[in-house]
């Protein structure tokens, strides 16, 4: 490194853009959208940190990664000691590099970006992650301590029971994953779709967790092959965590939602992106989508459907939502690569009856529109018909991205389990206890769909509840026992 | 993985498998199904079990070779793996109804019989009406013979028991002995929409279960929804077993239509490229 340089250089420094596949080569193919930054342009980056005394980004940070120091290695140029220090944090920086809604995290809070543009913290954890894999070698997993003896149930492989699985290892717990799924990742691998995860990141990270000692079970549904309970009683575990998420798709309720051609998205995505169907006949899902696509919602999940239509050849896909481009949910960056993709969006519209023919597949869509009203419970202005605005498209295929709910199979099955209104799980925020003693839960299924990374949070946050559980609690009746 | 311990072919494109899977066999009820795939490029597929033996380990698939996956499981061999989840879906409500008619036709045979065993187990009298399109398809007639009080077959030949349809030995069977208590219908959507149409105005509940597209068998993508009396259901966690009267039966066969183009050409690339192998396993046997 030359000279130090001073604060204000370090501000003025530009904020380094990801390199991306352009738009028009991208829909032609399911490789990844974002590049990576280069290593030159990792340091530059890394260079614009101030490296506050009380850095604000690690409050922003839901797993609290040490981002100062990490951001400091880089800029020595030593990313490997960049990544041990983000692992002790965070054992999937390339998923979270990846899928973090940083904007809205670590960066919202980022003290460059009060005057300039805050400083690209997931860009950083994703270029050393894609580092480490790139050297070859032996990936550096952060040490297990010495055995406890103490047995942990996960269910659920996706990013809550992944996070709290790794955290419990380390603390030397013997930890079995559970997954109803033949691969794990829950929606890292069946939702988030290729070109914005690839697979085989979520695999390299999953056989780092079994490197650190994690057995991973698959094809286990826990709610029918077992029940909670029994994970107790026959398979003598001494706690265990739920992250069963959001895996109940909703429908809108309206005429023609029966008809062929009406996906859930989770069905579309997964088609897709589990069972490899944009590669059929080599892979033997089909996806039966159509020429004329619309995508009802403009969520995240939403995005990705639209995307995904796109690159599997659909000749028009539209999007559907009943609010405008400033409501909708999904990440900005996500919107924008829709956008380029010359997705065509249709604000305030929203559809009210789909039309089949007599062998009940899907001819098209009646859309009523919409403008807005007065706010409601969660602050954005509510849609509103307009009277007798309202009109026809012809399609082929709807998906329907508005939102998940908890997956009722294990909550159902599990006895004493208290459950909201909507069917989340109740839980002590401080421990992720349910009612339940020793049954711990966190991630969609708690809070209701929402992001890898809070479910990661929930996690870190439950694994330190179920360490005390195990240590305090079951240590003493063991003892009382043995 | 599971590993495939006995495969016997026990009718023209019928196999039966035996399959070790300990901790399934040991939670598995009448009613219940699994989902299987054969590989990495695979797909899943419900199919239902047909038995099972809580303490050998073991569950017992009957699959008949119908599209592409299943006639590729038929070429595989004893000591072979496959994934199998389960067991899925909602057990079969058994109690004591008094009589029992269970229809069962083609594969649909191979679910009906944990669930006629169960109901014999339970008290009723069980009477079984079987039926096929030709005698060799009217299959586990010696099983299901033992779950049943009374057993009648039909096929549509008349190469074996009564000439005509399994309703049509329903109808006999209400006629001269008056209503059942309960019925139980497996067998192709065709057959289950005649049975209920049978017994709806008859007033005499019905049960069917239902076989649609599915992927993950945990409600997850919500594939498999059928309407039922005006809602829609997802076969594979509400299931896969309704009550009959009320299946919206014509939109469910429309909808297991979904993939037929696919599925034809899956079979016909399938068959091009395994002719030389599936002459051989017929030569052999």
């Amino acid at each position: 490194m030359g000279r130090e340089l001073t604060k204000k250089e370090r501000m003025e420094l530009p904020r380094q853009s990801m390199p991306t596949q352009d738009p028009m080569d991208r829909i032609k193919n399911f490789d990844e959208v974002a590049l990576g930054l280069t290593a030159e342009m990792a340091i530059t980056e890394a260079e614009r940190c101030l490296e506050c005394k009380k850095p604000r980004c690690v409050d922003g940070c839901p797993v609290g990664i040490d981002i100062p120091a990490f951001i400091h290695e880089m800029q020595e140029g030593d990313f490997k000691k960049a990544l041990a220090i983000i692992k002790m944090a965070n054992t999937l920086p390339a998923i979270c590099g990846r899928v973090c809604p940083q904007e809205d995290q670590c960066e919202q809070v980022c003290v460059v970006g009060n005057k300039y543009k805050p400083v690209a913290i997931g860009r950083l954890e994703r270029f050393v992650a894609d580092w480490e894999v790139a050297q070859g070698g032996e990936i550096v997993m952060p040490e297990r301590q010495p055995e406890t003896g103490f047995k942990v149930a996960i269910i659920g492989s996706g990013p809550a029971g992944l996070a709290t699985a790794a955290e419990l290892a380390m603390r030397g717990h013997s930890v079995t994953v559970f997954e109803a799924l033949h691969k794990p990742g829950g929606v890292l691998v069946y939702g988030i779709p290729e070109f914005r995860l690839p697979k085989k990141i979520v695999e390299d990270e999953v056989g780092n967790l079994e490197k650190l000692g994690v057995e991973m079970r698959y094809n286990w549904v826990i709610g029918k092959i077992a029940s909670v309970q029994e994970l107790f009683t026959e398979y003598n575990f001494d706690a265990v965590f739920i992250g069963t998420g959001a895996g109940l798709p909703y429908f809108m309720g309206i005429p023609g939602e029966d008809n062929i051609g009406v996906y859930s998205a989770n069905e579309f995505l997964t088609r897709v992106n589990l069972m490899k169907g944009f590669n059929f006949p080599a892979f033997d899902t089909p996806v039966g989508m159509g020429r004329r696509v619309a995508v009802v919602g403009s969520g995240n999940v939403a995005m990705d459907c639209l995307r995904t239509a796109k690159r599997l050849g659909a000749e028009e896909v539209i999007c559907l939502y009943r609010r405008t481009r400033a409501e909708s949910p999904a990440r900005l960056e996500e919107l924008e690569h829709a956008e380029e993709e010359a997705i065509d969006f249709r604000w305030l519209s929203s559809p009210v009856e789909i039309y089949g023919n007599e062998d009940a597949r899907v001819t098209g869509v009646r859309i009523q529109k919409m403008e807005l009203g007065e706010p409601d419970a969660s602050g954005r202005r509510r849609p509103v018909p307009i009277e007798g605005e309202q009109y026809d498209v012809e399609l082929d295929t709807i998906i329907m991205g508005i939102g998940q709910g908890p997956n009722p199979l294990v909550t159902q099955s599990t006895e004493g389990l208290e459950l909201n209104r909507w069917g989340n799980i109740v839980v002590d925020e401080e421990t992720m206890m349910t009612s339940i003693p020793g049954v711990f839960a966190g991630g969609d299924i708690v809070t209701g769909a929402a992001t890898v990374i809070l479910a990661m949070g929930a996690g870190k946050v439950a694994a330190n509840g179920i360490d005390t559980y195990l240590r305090e609690t079951v240590r003493v009746s063991k003892a009382r026992t043995a | 993985m599971p590993t495939l311990l006995e495969i016997k072919e026990i009718a023209p494109a019928f196999k039966q498998y035996v399959v070790e899977t300990p901790e399934i066999a040991r939670k598995h009820q009448a009613g219940q199904f699994v989902i299987i795939l054969l590989h990495d490029h695979g797909e899943r597929i419900p199919l239902t079990i047909a038995d099972s033996d809580a303490e050998a380990g073991t569950i017992t698939l009957v699959v008949q070779e119908v599209g592409k996956s299943t006639m590729e499981m038929g070429l595989m061999s004893e000591g072979d793996q496959i994934e199998v989840v389960g067991p899925l879906g909602t057990p079969t409500h058994i109690e004591n109804f008094g009589t029992c008619v269970c229809v069962g036709g083609g594969a649909g045979i191979a679910p009906l019989l944990p669930i006629a065993r169960a109901m014999k187990k339970a008290g009723n009298e069980v009477i079984s009406i079987l039926g096929g399109r030709t005698k060799e398809l009217v299959i586990l007639r010696d099983e299901m013979t033992q779950a049943s009080t009374e057993i009648i077959y039909t096929t549509d030949d008349g190469s074996f028991g009564a000439k005509g349809f399994v309703t049509n030995a329903l109808d006999r069977l209400i006629e001269e002995r008056g209503k059942p208590d309960i019925v139980v219908a497996i067998g192709p959507a065709i057959m289950m929409k005649a049975v209920a149409d049978m017994t709806r105005p008859l007033e005499i509940s019905t049960v069917v279960s239902l076989n649609t597209i599915m992927i993950d068998g945990t409600g997850m993508c919500g594939g498999c929804r059928v309407s039922v009396g005006g809602d829609s259901k997802f076969v594979c966690v509400d299931g896969p077993e309704f009550d009959a009267h009320t299946v919206d039966f014509d939109l469910m066969m429309k909808r297991q239509a979904t993939f037929l183009p696919e599925e034809q050409a899956a079979r016909l690339r399938f068959l091009e490229n395994h002719e030389c192998k599936a002459t051989k396993g017929a030569e052999v046997k």
